[in-house]
């Protein structure tokens, strides 16, 4: 047997990133003393680099690499993309919150980096170890940065409750992976799709595979009913951490869901697709319901996320190409709009106070306009409620499930959105019709902060009005193979 | 004339890019944001003229069309466009919008930048919703006007003032998503998001069935009609004037609009055979509402009702075309109950914006709308009472002023229809004159018992200069109601062409 040399270049931008963080690791110890920003910089100039290398190779075409266990498509690439973005977001809004705490450390810089690491693996996995290493790299890199603020309780507790629950998705995850193997002998996905279409397997260990990934999916995405850690975890967080645990990793898990249910086992559709339908259901309803009490803004928005979630496996539900662009293109709207939504708690936030009680946000129209209108932008995108870009993602995902044959699920939903409207009023509310508790000067917030929310906000907007080529991005990437 | 400029995205656009301006410039420069905002709303309402006057009443195909692709992937185009059912609104629209800005130039005094551009902003939406031919782009206008209008009931509203704005946004919101969901259906069944391509799509029976219900859903909130009337006495009571003002002259016809565009055209069977239900509802609201009227004690509730009432006509008048044709085979009976719901909204729209300026000219100056409160205004405003007397008698409907018409046209074709539908009809006239005239009775006439009547003012310019306009309108189109008619007669006809013809 002789060994053939594989082809290293799909991964380049993987092997950059790697190369460039453990640069970044290394330097950090030296420059962290003279230069305090020095790895935020190397940090957010190596997402953009990496980005820039994914742009200047972009490809829609399928290339197969390592022996089958690693892809580069369109899907892929599109999806790294926004995920570098979104990172870029979350760092951006981080390092003000993290010196404003008190706790800024180059660490945090680099964790995230392997946790983007970890994501883009798990994006381009073609075969099931893959998969499972890249949402290792992801997973610890994220356990160690909830855990960073050693002096809070509340952190340690989530960190902890985030780790056992994690493992223990992870498990079950593997746990139905290894089922999947044992059933069809294979851990490549496309092998596993031949098998399972050519008939010959035990289709009840098969049927318990789907079921135990199915579960361990559904943890990461935080689907209702494994939604459990997602408040506490968001919650006891440092917002910062919670910025980038609540988005950049929901894309990586929609990849990973993607790739393991449309790649590996589409002709298990009817095992998977009530399964989905359920978590569906109940992510819409208890996402909808439980965040109106919430008067906490991290855990409504938690909440809200889990809605958000609900959405999300809509498309999945119609299981075409079109079904899964359609919950692509949400996932990413999820992602850059959550930034938003943790970057205005983060930027808001004060010296050791967290500005995240929706009582805290009263009056701020009168205190802060601009913020406020910018807010009130960022909250009736989230709502679904157009002309803002969120409005476009419902409209793709509703439209089909509905061209799926699942009308009542549309109706459903929608009705799900007009429930979840109403915390999002609540907010909007607190800003522009109430009177400020607090009568004390609001410390100006920092420029660039603004100039962040405000770019995150007017994006929303445009894309929601000239939605066109976004849609398109997405919608080829998937049709194209 | 204008061939190739696209006025309908000016008319649209201009005031949301004005309101943006204005938002942003006049903060801490009241005046500038004033002069800015009457420049634009006056700017869109002369741009909107040649729309009247290049409008061609011999055909009912859209005019003024603009289209262009915005979501090839889905089909979904930029397409507006008019006709004789859109056209007369959209103007009613743009006069609104001017009406608007006069109205709160000395009355609101905080953040007037956020209140002039919120309005100016709905503005341009509230064309954008009569004028989209695309029901995406028809939804997002539809929907995007509840932000500013949220926003400004919220702030600038009475009291309860958050109660009534969050009902408000969630009863509209709850209603019109499902219209957005048969928008959808309709997608997945013909390939087009286009009004005219649903209009001529064949849809089977159960399928209109639910998509009529869907379209009654978000119709009939707006509009709105019994039971789900309960959000406007609330948001009317709570909102400054300018708002009760959009809300009764424009967001109510939008109900009205959306049935002659999208229920009656699109589901033509389901229609017909639910009609029982629209008719049941539209004479409970013209009469159980009507009586509900009489017992108020706030002004504004009052006239708030009283415009679920009127709008019970411009139901009415739109359904009981299928029992004329039903009983008498005669489309021109039917043309005119549907003329008359027409007439009666613009009509409407003059008179509740009328109405509801008169009682913020007493509340501006008594910070009260309790009509117990007054008592003898006509001793101390004469010139407001005429003109508020003028106003009350429209809005009983008699002849000689706007309200009579389209009323008249109803009611007449509804005893066409079925004698005793024309005699509740017929009942508004006894229960509106008595709900109405009480009220003045109370407010304008009698002794001066309350020592703030005593102090009060008689109109200023500004407020003589709106009343005179409105009244002008109002006298003008109840002597005067061909020209409107003739401009409508081409595209009703078309209307119930398509309302009667089946798609099974």
């Amino acid at each position: 047997m002789n060994f053939v040399m594989p082809s290293f270049a799909p991964a380049i931008p993987e092997m950059v990133l790697l190369a460039l963080i453990s640069f970044i690791l290394i330097a950090d110890t030296f420059w962290a003393k003279r230069f305090k920003f020095a790895t935020y910089y190397a940090t957010q100039i190596s997402l953009i680099f990496v980005g820039f290398l994914i742009i200047t190779s972009f490809t829609t075409t399928q290339i197969i690499t390592f022996d089958g266990s690693f892809v580069r498509d369109g899907f892929a690439d599109v999806l790294k993309l926004f995920t570098l973005a979104v990172s870029f977001g979350v760092f951006f809004f981080a390092r003000e919150y993290l010196v404003q705490h008190k706790f800024f450390s180059g660490e945090f810089f680099v964790l995230g980096l392997f946790g983007v690491l970890g994501m883009f693996v798990m994006i381009s996995a073609h075969n099931m170890i893959t998969m499972y290493l890249g949402l290792e790299i992801m997973s610890l890199a994220i356990y160690a940065m909830v855990a960073m603020r050693k002096d809070s309780a509340q952190g340690l507790e989530a960190a902890l409750k985030y780790f056992v629950l994690g493992a223990l998705a992870t498990g079950m995850l593997l746990y139905g992976l290894s089922m999947v193997y044992g059933a069809t002998g294979s851990i490549t996905f496309p092998e596993i799709a031949n098998v399972i279409a050519s008939g010959e397997v035990n289709s009840m260990v098969l049927s318990f595979g789907v079921v135990f990934v199915v579960i361990g999916l559904a943890f990461k995405l935080g689907a209702v009913p494994f939604h459990m850690w997602v408040p506490d975890v968001y919650h006891g967080s440092p917002t910062a951490v919670t910025m980038f645990l609540a988005t950049a990793p929901k894309i990586a898990a929609f990849a990973m869901l993607y790739r393991l249910l449309a790649e590996a086992m589409p002709g298990l559709l009817n095992d998977w697709q009530s399964l989905i339908i359920m978590l569906s259901v109940l992510s819409l309803i208890v996402g909808a319901v439980v965040a109106i009490v919430q008067d906490n803004l991290k855990r409504m928005l938690a909440y809200s996320g889990i809605g958000h979630m609900g959405f999300l496996l809509l498309g999945v539900i119609a299981a075409t190409p079109d079904g899964y662009a359609s919950s692509m293109f949400y996932v990413v709207i999820y992602a850059i709009t959550g930034v938003a939504g943790f970057g205005i708690i983060a930027a808001l936030s004060r010296t050791g106070k967290e500005f995240d009680l929706i009582s805290d946000f009263k009056g701020l129209n009168a205190r802060n306009p601009w913020l406020a209108f910018m807010i009130l932008m960022i909250m009736f995108s989230m709502a679904g409620v157009p002309p803002f870009v969120g409005f476009w993602a419902k409209l793709l995902v509703i439209e089909e499930v509905v061209q799926a044959g699942f009308l009542w699920l549309a109706v459903l939903a929608v009705i799900a959105a007009v429930i979840s409207a109403f915390y999002y009023l609540k907010v909007i509310k607190a800003m522009y019709f109430d009177k400020p508790e607090d009568t004390s000067r609001l410390e100006p917030v920092n420029g660039s902060l603004t100039i962040g929310i405000s770019s995150i906000a007017i994006l929303l907007l445009v894309l929601g009005l000239l939605p066109s080529g976004m849609i398109d991005i997405f919608f080829n990437s998937l049709n194209a193979m | 004339m204008l061939t190739g400029f696209p006025i309908l995205s000016t008319l649209i656009w201009l005031p949301i890019v004005g309101g943006l301006l204005v938002l942003f410039a006049g903060r801490n420069n009241p005046t500038l944001a004033k002069w800015l905002s009457l420049f634009t709303v006056g700017l869109t309402f002369i741009l909107s003229i040649p729309l009247w006057t290049g409008f061609d009443t011999t055909t009912a195909s859209m005019q003024f069309v603009e289209n262009v692709p915005w979501i090839p992937m889905f089909n979904v185009n930029y397409h507006l466009g008019i006709d004789g059912l859109s056209m007369p609104l959209i103007l009613l629209t743009t006069f609104t919008q001017v009406l608007v800005i006069v109205s709160a130039w000395d009355v609101i005094k905080e953040r007037v930048e956020q209140y002039m551009g919120a309005f100016l902003i709905m503005g341009g939406i509230m064309v954008g919703v009569f004028a989209a031919l695309d029901s995406i782009l028809f939804y997002v206008f539809w929907e995007a006007l509840l932000i500013p209008m949220f926003i400004v009931i919220g702030k600038w509203g009475g009291p309860k003032r958050v109660y009534a704005t969050l009902k408000f946004f969630l009863y509209t919101f709850l209603g019109s998503v499902f219209m957005l969901v048969a928008f959808i259906y309709m997608y997945s069944e013909s390939g087009s998001f286009s009004i005219l391509d649903f209009q001529g799509m064949h849809l089977g029976m159960t399928a209109q069935i639910f998509i009529f219900l869907a379209f009654l859903a978000a119709f009939a909130v707006k509009i709105p009609m019994f039971p789900v009337h309960t959000w406007l006495p609330d948001a009317h009571v709570e909102a400054p004037t300018a708002g009760s003002i959009v809300l009764a002259a424009i967001m109510l016809k939008m109900g009205g609009y959306g049935f002659v565009r999208f229920s009656l055209p699109i589901t033509p069977d389901a229609s017909m055979t639910l009609d029982w239900l629209v008719i049941g509802l539209s004479l409970i609201a013209i009469v159980y509402i009507g009586i509900v009227a009489l017992a108020q004690s706030d002004m504004k509730k009052l006239v708030a009702y009283s415009s679920i009432s009127h709008m019970g006509f411009v139901t009415l008048g739109m359904f009981v075309v299928y029992d004329i044709i039903d009983s008498t085979g005669s489309m021109q009976g039917a043309q005119l109950g549907m003329e008359g719901a027409m007439v009666q909204m613009i009509s409407h729209g003059f008179i509740s914006g009328a109405m509801f300026l008169a009682i913020g000219v007493l509340y501006d100056r008594m910070h009260t709308r309790e009509i117990s409160a007054y008592s003898g205004v006509v001793n101390k405003m004469p010139w407001f009472t005429m003109f508020a007397v003028l106003f009350a008698m429209a809005n009983v409907g008699l002849p000689g002023t706007s309200g009579f018409v389209g009323e008249f046209m109803v009611i007449l074709s509804s005893f066409k229809a079925n004698i005793w539908y024309g005699t509740l009809a017929a009942l508004t006239l006894i229960i509106g004159a008595a709900y109405t005239l009480w009220m003045v009775k109370r407010v304008f006439f009698g002794p001066i018992t309350n020592d703030n009547v005593e102090k009060l003012q008689d109109l200023n310019k500004r407020e003589f200069a709106l009343m005179a306009t409105l009244a002008v309108f109002i006298i003008g189109l109840g002597v005067f109601p061909s020209p409107l008619i003739e401009v409508m007669n081409t595209s009703v006809a078309n209307l119930l062409v398509q309302a009667t013809t089946s798609k099974l």
